[in-house]
């Protein structure tokens, strides 16, 4: 590590003239940054080099006359003379295309990767002008399903293994390889063995030929009809770079671009997502938009005039004063955010804003954790994870450690149910739910938790050696110690992750944090005050009051309620219930943890106001619905996982007359009375760079200068690295966009640092939570995420919807065989919230004494969100008795 | 003329057992390796200036010397024999299996390794049979396993089964082979498997002859190996003589003594050319090297002497061709097993092996061009740059520009043959 953060220069000859290299760079990448370009096609800049495609053969001086060498894979060495316009290179160039080209058929004109094409580019640039080749082409079935999304039409594929080390190098799971030899070398899934990655898009995407198709833009467009937005993917929260491209106002399709937060990647829910925006090229049904405000008439909901619906709804808000709750805006832009704060906290006066459904952590100690950023997990000494499965609820993240562990850096990791950041860590540490803290505790050496844990009935849940190895990886103080932490299980409180985070920033000060909320633009909404307790810019109320004293008319003076609260003032009538519920794209009938809380709050609300981008099961039970703007037709800015601000692009029009979340929330505060006193979502933009501290200084130009990667907060915490050159053959499909340059204005950009320091923010989280103890009858319930749920994005894309499972309860083996009964038999859970019948599978991978749920995943009888069934949101941990049916 | 170093047990029908091996002095030359120091043996191997016998004729006292210093090393044998008319390893295998395990153990010993497999071709399945139960008496007899022979010394020794790929016997895909994996070739650096090798440690690769040439020189001593054959060319050498010859078979020669012209002529050799019919051309040392042709059969059996004629002795397989051999059918028959063989990772190989044997196939079957003799050489001039000898590569590994050997082989002498296969729509032999 230490050889590579010192870059050594190395002199080399290139063509003639004199070029330098850095220490370990390849031949082909020094001379790309010099501004020669060489050609290639198994090379990738985000992946080892292989040198089998042979096209970026260089001449070489060597003590024994000129060689030709393949530039990807020789770092230049001092004095070098290296030759890429020879004749002999340039015959070498020709024989390679001719060559790649004798089996390859030109069905250009038919083919989806035609006029964006490296081979067809390449071969313009350096090829023969025609074949010699007479023969009878290759042929093989074309193409071929490899897997749900992905299809193989082995007849183009130039075998450069792209996709094959993509698969294995990157995404870590060598689902698809070589078989057969000579000229009949195939790519192919293995035949026992499903091709069912998260990431398979990227093998599609970097495919220097047509060979790989994904399903949702098959025969979709032309490359030259295609618009494209350059924007910020709105999955999830990691903020992948995208290209977002449209044909005649409907997507098609969605690009990974290289930049420092993605290097590129995605998953296939954010490439494939868009199917539930403007629908599948090739599906007949629409997706499940809302594309008019609707208003409950006699007991349905009918469509109406924006004017009645805002109406309606302004008059419900004024009679119930400052009763109102708003839950929701976790999926919004960051204007949207900061101008319902503005309505809600500035005009409502109301402060039980709550932007989680009880699935992520307190924005105490998301504001008050030292911030690591991605980039941070490229020069850690050790990364510790103590979060739910990360390839599944923050893909491309999860990519990036692998990257880190791929560089020798240790992870340690502690789960509730082993996962595919398992299979990289240095150390993993099982533990049962409720138990987390206990095993923190050990790891900072405090071991009188340990009697405990080995006291439980089924024995210690982890090997004490592996504890040792964590003991012994992480370093002293917490120096380079990056740690990601999100919501291990859901069904068991939050605050139990939130002690055990705040007990490791207080054993390890100079270790950094990556709090890992799932949902699109959490980050940004608890940045921006929808969060109780704060002001925009991650301030508290009675700290922030004061700023924002002049612009707004007022703040609210008491901390609010959050989601649960409200919901359950509401389900037992108390006298803080909220009279009126705001739901801004929430959908807590589906997502939130406890589902009869969320029946029972939302039926005893007196008017619930859902403002959503897609009909869902609490549009449904909505007195009035107003349409908004989703993902790709939105302007504006998000913010991710590390609080990093980036660019939101529009690439098609919004369906109907959805608005943008900003203007509803003006419109709403005018049919109020009341004025938001900003018109565009620039002006949004403007102020809160203005008024909240942590975004001070966040202006448009710092934004643009930052060519995509964004702007971490505060400005000035993090480097902005500005535009790369753009390799047209890594990420084929993306259209260049003209490089801009750092701004200038660089230097004279504010330093906005948090006005609530961060000891003052953590002293709220509590110390410890007392856990009941194990019940020897029971199991305690590990609840996580999985890439493909019951959400809105996944059912309305008609590609994804297929992926999603039905619920599983997994149980250690020995669990069935108390029970006398097979894998795969339907058995009941009992919890104390209720019971739900659901087919037990038998995993020996399961910790003994918990049973692993997946949420938001539906039973036969238990449509929707099954495990939400089981949850009580006011229980420490979920005990679950199983017994057959 | 009559020395015998890995051949000696040729007399004996039950040479691969184990009573048969100890009676005739098995595991005496592995004693006595162990009574001396490691560095010795070596010593006794640079002494003997032993070429490795698998085809680059390397020094293995020299491929031994650069094995990286570290705690876990390996030693692999190469026994993947593949080449077509290639089958001397073939019958040390099957016919002399202890010398070969012994060979390894000493080997082993040499270079203190302390774990070894023997990679076989998996076609091979008498061989397999024969060295696995070679290995499992002298686990038996005490010559491998811990403490060998009281010496201190342990040995552990897998035999792999080949998987049937001609490719995994370039060394690199062989241990990627072994390692469990598809077999590509590694691309180069590192050049050595002595630096990275099996697992990424530091491994040795031997053919299966070079080692068994061990025993004798241990037991006989460096010198005595050296002053066999001549200049850089000692001992002696397995030759795979087959083709138009009365007596095809293995034979062992004592190097540069003896010419091609004493290996296919002499009674107790090949025996003359078939039916007293005249040489048209030799393949000299495997498919992959480049011809010989009558004025080239008194060329000494010798590794400088056939590389001073830009060919190779190669593997030591010799395949004659006499007058009646149709030159575009051989060129077109090797081409084929390159292509089938071409492991798909590179370019020029895994296509211009394909496109070179459809060509190729229409001059010998009836649809050949006149254009296509040139399209021939300049698509081998695109695998190999120049078709110089040694060859110039655009390829991971030696198999590419092994492919042009033949077929420019054939055009540069017999470029009348092609042109008439253009003319006759075909071939006029058959043969």
């Amino acid at each position: 590590m230490a050889d590579d953060a010192t870059p050594v220069t190395i002199r080399f000859t290139l063509d003639g003239r004199e070029v330098e290299a850095n220490k370990g760079e390849m031949l082909i990448a020094a001379a790309e940054r010099s501004g020669t370009y060489i050609p290639r096609f198994c090379y990738h800049p985000r992946m080892e080099p292989v040198g089998v495609c042979r096209m970026c053969l260089v001449e070489v001086e060597g003590p024994r006359g000129t060689t030709l060498m393949p530039s990807c894979y020789i770092a230049p060495a001092e004095g070098m003379v290296v030759r890429t316009d020879s004749e002999k290179v340039k015959k070498a160039q020709d024989g390679v295309l001719e060559f790649l080209l004798a089996n390859h058929p030109l069905d250009c004109p038919v083919c989806d990767k035609g006029g964006e094409c490296p081979l067809q580019d390449q071969t313009l640039a350096y090829g023969p002008g025609e074949s010699r080749f007479i023969e009878e082409k290759r042929h093989f079935e074309k193409p071929v399903p490899i897997s749900d999304l992905v299809l193989l039409d082995r007849e183009r594929c130039i075998q450069c293994s792209r996709c094959t080390r993509f698969a294995a190098e990157v995404a870590g799971e060598a689902q698809i390889a070589f078989a057969g030899r000579g000229d009949l070398v195939e790519v192919a899934p293995f035949p026992t063995e499903p091709f069912t990655s998260h990431f398979s898009g990227n093998t599609v995407q970097i495919c220097p030929v047509g060979a790989l198709t994904a399903k949702p833009y098959r025969f979709a467009a032309r490359p030259w009809d295609i618009d494209q937005a350059e924007s910020t993917c709105t999955g999830c929260s990691v903020g992948c770079r995208v290209a977002v491209q449209s044909s005649q106002d409907r997507l098609t399709r969605v690009l990974g671009v290289d930049g420092e937060v993605s290097h590129g990647w995605l998953c296939d829910k954010g490439r494939f997502g868009f199917e539930a925006v403007t629908g599948a090229h090739d599906a007949d049904s629409e997706p499940g938009r809302v594309t008019t405000p609707m208003l409950k008439k006699n007991g349905e909901l009918v469509p109406v005039t924006w004017s009645e619906a805002l109406s309606a709804a302004a008059a419900a808000l004024s009679a119930a004063g400052t009763s109102v709750g708003v839950i929701g805006g976790a999926q919004f832009t960051n204007e949207g955010a900061y101008a319902w704060a503005k309505l809600a906290k500035g005009v409502i006066g109301t402060d039980s804003v709550d932007a989680q459904l009880d699935d992520g952590l307190p924005a105490s100690l998301v504001f008050g954790l030292p911030a690591a950023t991605i980039l941070d997990l490229d020069t850690a000494s050790a990364i510790l994870t103590i979060t739910g499965d990360l390839s599944e609820e923050l893909p491309v993240l999860f990519l990036r450690l692998r990257e880190a562990a791929h560089r020798g850096t240790p992870i340690i990791q502690i789960h509730q149910h082993p996962d595919s950041v398992t299979a990289i860590a240095h150390s993993a540490l099982a533990v049962r739910s409720g138990d987390t803290d206990a095993v923190v505790r050990m790891l900072c050496g405090d071991d009188a938790q340990a009697a405990q844990l080995r006291n439980h009935p089924e024995g210690l849940s982890f090997d004490p050696a592996a504890l040792e190895a964590a003991k012994a990886a992480l370093p002293q103080g917490g120096k380079g110690l990056v740690v990601i932490v999100g919501r291990e299980n859901l069904a068991e409180d939050g605050t139990l992750t939130a002690a055990a985070a705040k007990r490791i920033a207080g054993a390890f000060p100079e270790a950094t944090f990556l709090v890992g909320l799932r949902r699109a633009n959490v980050r940004g909404a608890l940045d921006l005050g929808l969060t109780p307790g704060f002001l925009p810019g991650r301030v508290t109320l009675a700290e922030g009051q004061s700023g924002y004293a002049g612009t707004w008319s007022t703040t609210p003076s008491t901390t609010g309620l959050s989601t649960v609260e409200q919901l359950g003032a509401l389900a037992t009538g108390a006298a803080a219930a909220p009279s009126v519920l705001v739901l801004l794209g929430a959908d807590p009938l589906t997502d939130l943890r406890d589902g009869a809380l969320a029946t029972a709050g939302l039926a005893k609300a007196n008017t619930t106001i859902v403002v959503s981008g897609h009909h869902t099961a609490t549009t449904a039970m909505a007195d009035i619905v107003l349409p908004v703007t989703v993902a790709n037709e939105r302007t504006g800015t998000t913010t991710n996982v590390e609080g990093r601000v980036s660019v939101l692009a529009p690439a098609v029009a919004a369906p109907g007359q959805s608005w943008a979340d900003w203007t509803i929330a003006a419109a709403l505060a005018d049919a109020l009375g009341a004025d938001l006193g900003l018109e565009t979502v620039d002006a949004f933009a403007a102020e809160i760079a203005a008024l909240a501290p942590s975004h001070r200084g966040l202006s448009a130009q710092l934004l643009a200068s930052a060519s995509g990667d964004g702007v971490v907060v505060p400005v000035g915490s993090s480097p902005i690295h500005g535009a790369q050159p753009l390799d047209p053959t890594a990420f084929p499909g993306v259209k260049a966009v003209p490089a801009r340059p750092l701004g200038t204005e660089e230097a004279s950009v504010l330093e906005g640092a948090p006005a609530t320091g961060g000891a003052a923010l953590l002293s709220t989280i509590p110390e410890a939570v007392s856990v009941p103890g194990p019940d020897g009858y029971a199991l305690r319930l590990t609840v996580q995420r999985r890439l493909y749920d019951g959400g809105a994005t996944v059912t309305n894309a008609p590609s994804l919807a297929p992926l999603v499972d039905g619920a599983t309860v997994r149980v250690h083996p020995s669990a069935l065989d108390r029970l006398g009964v097979a894998s795969g038999t339907v058995v009941r859970l009992r919890s104390a919230a209720a019971h739900l019948d659901v087919p037990a599978v038998s995993d020996k991978t399961v910790t003994k004494g918990t049973a692993v749920l997946s949420f938001n995943h539906g039973t036969a009888e238990h449509a929707g969100n099954a495990a939400a069934s089981l949850i009580d949101a006011a229980a420490v941990v979920t005990d679950v008795r199983m017994e057959t049916r | 003329m009559s020395t015998t170093i890995v051949t000696a047990r040729r007399e004996f029908d039950d040479s691969f057992t184990i009573e048969r091996a100890l009676a005739t002095g098995a595991y005496e030359g592995l004693k006595k390796a162990l009574a001396m120091t490691p560095e010795a043996v070596c010593a006794e191997v640079d002494a003997a200036s032993l070429l490795g016998r698998g085809g680059a004729g390397f020094p293995a006292g020299r491929k031994w010397s650069m094995l990286r210093k570290n705690p876990t090393t390996y030693l692999v044998i190469n026994g993947d024999e593949s080449e077509p008319a290639t089958f001397k390893d073939h019958y040390l295998i099957e016919r002399d299996p202890h010398q070969l395990v012994e060979g390894v153990i000493i080997a082993a010993y040499a270079l203190q390794v302390t774990q070894a497999f023997i990679f076989i071709r998996g076609e091979f399945a008498l061989g397999l049979e024969r060295v696995t139960q070679a290995i499992n008496e002298a686990y038996a007899h005490g010559a491998l396993g811990r403490n060998i022979f009281g010496s201190g010394f342990s040995l552990d020794l897998v035999v792999h089964p080949g998987a049937g790929a001609y490719i995994c016997g370039e060394e690199t895909a062989l241990l990627e082979s072994l390692e469990g994996k598809r077999g590509f070739p590694r691309i180069k650096p590192p050049f050595f498997p002595a630096a990275i090798g099996l697992y990424g440690e530091p491994t040795v690769v031997n053919n299966v002859e070079t080692v068994s040439n061990l025993p004798w020189i241990v037991s006989n001593g460096g010198a005595a190996f050296a002053a066999l054959g001549e200049g850089r060319s000692t001992g002696t050498r397995l030759f795979a003589l087959s083709g138009d010859v009365e007596r095809p078979g293995v034979f062992e020669v004592e190097m540069v003594k003896s010419t091609f012209r004493d290996l296919i002529e002499r009674p107790e050799l090949g025996g003359g050319v078939r039916g007293g019919k005249a040489v048209k051309a030799i393949i000299p040392g495997g498919v992959s090297a480049p011809w010989f042709f009558p004025e080239d059969l008194d060329t000494p059996l010798g590794q400088d002497e056939v590389a001073a004629k830009n060919s190779m002795l190669g593997s030591g397989s010799i395949v004659v061709m006499d007058e009646t051999r149709c030159m575009v059918r051989a060129a077109w028959r090797i081409t084929k097993f390159f292509s089938r063989e071409s492991c798909g990772q590179c370019t020029p190989c895994r296509e211009g092996s394909g496109w070179l044997e459809r060509v190729l196939y229409r001059l010998e079957h009836g649809g050949g061009r006149m254009e296509d003799v040139d399209l021939l050489l300049d698509l081998c001039d695109n695998i190999a740059p120049g078709l110089t000898w040694p060859p110039q590569q655009t390829t991971i590994c030696v198999l590419g520009p092994s492919i042009p050997s033949s077929i420019h082989s054939a055009i540069s002498r017999f470029r009348e043959e092609f042109i008439a296969h253009v003319h006759d729509g075909g071939c006029r032999h058959g043969r």
